[in-house]
């Protein structure tokens, strides 16, 4: 198994998205997370640990809570990197869906 | 509005898996890869050459702003009208390798359909050194915008 966790298949889920989208506001603990979530506590507490295990969360000890904020740098290295890339077949992908849709009434 | 083009690239590994629904019928979404003036007016490059069937060749040719042509290569290897076409793809005078595209075609519904485009690379390397490309010509683009700004303010 492969332990190491790949941060390309972590942002590729949903639900590890929106709580991404959820820290990137104010840090939070794992239960006020979950509140904001129909799933299972468990299941949440197994996304924070797939989202701090590949750097896009810090854990941070504060009282007898534990916090976590967004790793904004591992972020936007992950962003810069790949986005261009992505954007590019985007743009592609969008010009072929225009240009067979004129085709289609033509 | 949520990307409708998705791009999985595993760390580590020498592939990639590009994604994209399309609200378009399967058959005008495979139309779009088969013939030349299509592929010209979307791929925004010069089809040499396109023979779309099992061991035919394809050759494009892209001209940058410059004027600086561009040209990549690949054969055929399988092509299953609206369902496959796995190809070689090589970008000429690169140190990029030649790369292996499985290209899936998928009906959704009467009027949409998906394309899975797995890519294999010669190495992770060479993975990651395509993927940059675009984030390095980006970079490039910028910095010679600033310069065109700067050398006319001048």
């Amino acid at each position: 198994m492969n332990l190491r966790r790949d941060v390309f298949q972590a942002i590729a889920d949903p639900s590890r998205r929106a709580i991404l989208l959820l820290v990137a506001s104010q840090a939070m603990t794992a239960g006020a997370i979950a509140a904001n979530f129909n799933t299972a506590r468990p299941t949440v507490s197994k996304h924070l640990q797939i989202l701090t295990e590949c750097e896009l969360l810090k854990q941070e000890q504060s009282g007898r809570e534990v916090y976590y904020h967004i790793n904004a740098k591992k972020m936007k290295e992950v962003a810069e990197f790949i986005e261009p890339f992505r954007k590019m077949w985007e743009d592609r992908f969008n010009k072929l869906e225009t240009i067979m849709k004129k085709y289609k009434s033509k | 509005m949520e990307q409708k083009t998705k791009i999985n690239a595993e760390e580590g590994k020498q592939e990639l898996v590009i994604t994209r629904e399309f609200d378009l019928p399967l058959e005008l979404l495979f139309k779009a890869y088969v013939e030349s003036d299509l592929v010209e007016q979307w791929m925004g490059t010069k089809v040499l050459k396109l023979e779309s069937k099992k061991h035919g060749s394809y050759q494009f040719e892209t001209t940058d702003p410059k004027g600086n042509k561009y040209r990549f290569n690949g054969v055929i290897h399988e092509f299953v009208p609206n369902q496959k076409i796995t190809r070689t793809f090589e970008m000429e005078n690169t140190p990029f390798g030649v790369q292996l595209e499985i290209n899936e075609f998928e009906r959704l519904a009467a009027d949409t359909s998906k394309i899975h485009i797995q890519v294999i690379y010669e190495s992770v390397a060479k993975r990651d050194q395509v993927l940059k490309l675009p984030f390095a010509q980006g970079i490039n683009m910028a910095h010679n915008r600033i310069q065109e700004l700067l050398s006319k303010s001048a």
